[in-house]
């Protein structure tokens, strides 16, 4: 096959596997991972030995502790208030509060 | 030798008595403490190994692992006190194993789960979006240089390992076909996932790693696997954030 051919073989290929991709767009980042709203021992994690994992939160609502939610869900999921009447809400960033002793 | 290093030197030694010297608070030798605190080290690290190798644990099933990971830990205690990426020796000590070496695709197995682990690990990076790539001109896209994004792996097995993966962990998985298959691992989220790879993709994508042009990398590929299907191959990278945006021309 000539250079020129070969190209036009590849385009077409590029081509196809680019329109391949349209329906699968909107699946990109429909989660993600907010802190702070995870019940003692249910948080998200895979990140084997040595790190923080999946179920090791040992406080309700623990600040370092994440579970993926829908996207934008984050800092609008309900929680009980903290004990001294302020409101308590989920963060895209680890939070310092409700930290374990 | 210091005392720390004596401390050290029987922790993965059971044979070893513990050390000269050592007292409780009455003054008496504690040698049964040395030992607690032996075992609690041993028992650690098996348990870590435990975690970071799920596939190779669950294809030999806890009896074997369990009599496989004491020998492991004692002879490839880490070397960093990160235990993230703990057990990079162990594909190489399975495939020296003779008690298993009828498994021939443990050791791919291993490499498996520490490749997925270093997805799980590996830097951010924006994936490449479809609609760059098909704004370049075709000239300019054969001299293009793609890259790959860090939480990309590929591995290449005799074995049919993403078979294998598949039967061990997804309920009603077909049997293992008698093939090899090369698999790919990204990170598109925030959890690595496997895929499997159309013929002569682990060339091509190995080629644009290595810094070759996309022309290149298709040569590369067609050589080597007359049946590489570009199309197939490409529509993965892109649907699973195989490569990145950063791209080069030349």
């Amino acid at each position: 096959m000539s250079t020129s051919l070969k190209a036009v073989a590849i385009a077409s290929a590029v081509t196809a596997a680019v329109t391949a991709q349209l329906p699968t767009q909107a699946t990109a980042a429909s989660k993600e991972k907010c802190y702070g709203i995870s019940l003692a021992g249910e948080n998200d994690c895979a990140a084997g030995p040595g790190t923080t994992c999946a179920g090791t939160s040992v406080t309700d609502y623990q600040g370092n502790a994440w579970t993926l939610v829908d996207t934008g869900t984050c800092e609008t999921i309900d929680l009980p208030k903290m004990a001294d009447g302020t409101p308590r809400v989920g963060s895209l960033e680890v939070l310092s509060r409700d930290l374990p002793a | 030798m210091n005392r720390q290093s004596a401390f050290c030197v029987g922790l993965l030694t059971p044979q070893q008595p513990a050390p000269d010297g050592l007292q409780n608070a009455g003054g008496s030798p504690s040698g049964k403490r040395y030992d607690v605190y032996r075992n609690n080290v041993t028992h650690a690290l098996i348990s870590a190994l435990n975690t970071a190798f799920p596939l190779v644990h669950r294809l030999i099933g806890s009896e074997r692992f369990g009599r496989i990971a004491p020998e492991f830990v004692r002879a490839h205690p880490p070397s960093s006190p990160v235990m993230m990426f703990y057990g990079a020796e162990f594909p190489g000590f399975l495939t020296n194993y003779a008690p298993l070496s009828d498994i021939g695709y443990l050791p791919d197995a291993a490499r498996l789960d520490l490749a997925m682990r270093h997805a799980y690990h590996a830097a951010d990076a924006p994936r490449l979006d479809p609609a760059q790539l098909q704004a370049f001109a075709t000239d300019d896209l054969m001299t293009t240089r793609f890259a790959l994004a860090p939480a990309t792996h590929i591995l290449r097995s005799d074995w049919p390992l993403y078979d294998i993966w598949r039967v061990t962990f997804q309920n009603d998985a077909p049997k293992p076909r008698p093939i090899a298959q090369d698999v790919l691992i990204t990170r598109p989220d925030f959890d690595p996932a496997l895929h499997l790879l159309p013929s002569g993709g682990a060339s091509w994508l190995t080629a644009l790693a290595e810094g070759n042009t996309f022309a290149q990398a298709h040569e590369r590929a067609i050589a080597q696997h007359a049946d590489f299907d570009l199309e197939a191959t490409l529509t993965l990278a892109l649907h699973t954030a195989a490569l990145t945006n950063s791209t080069t021309r030349t």
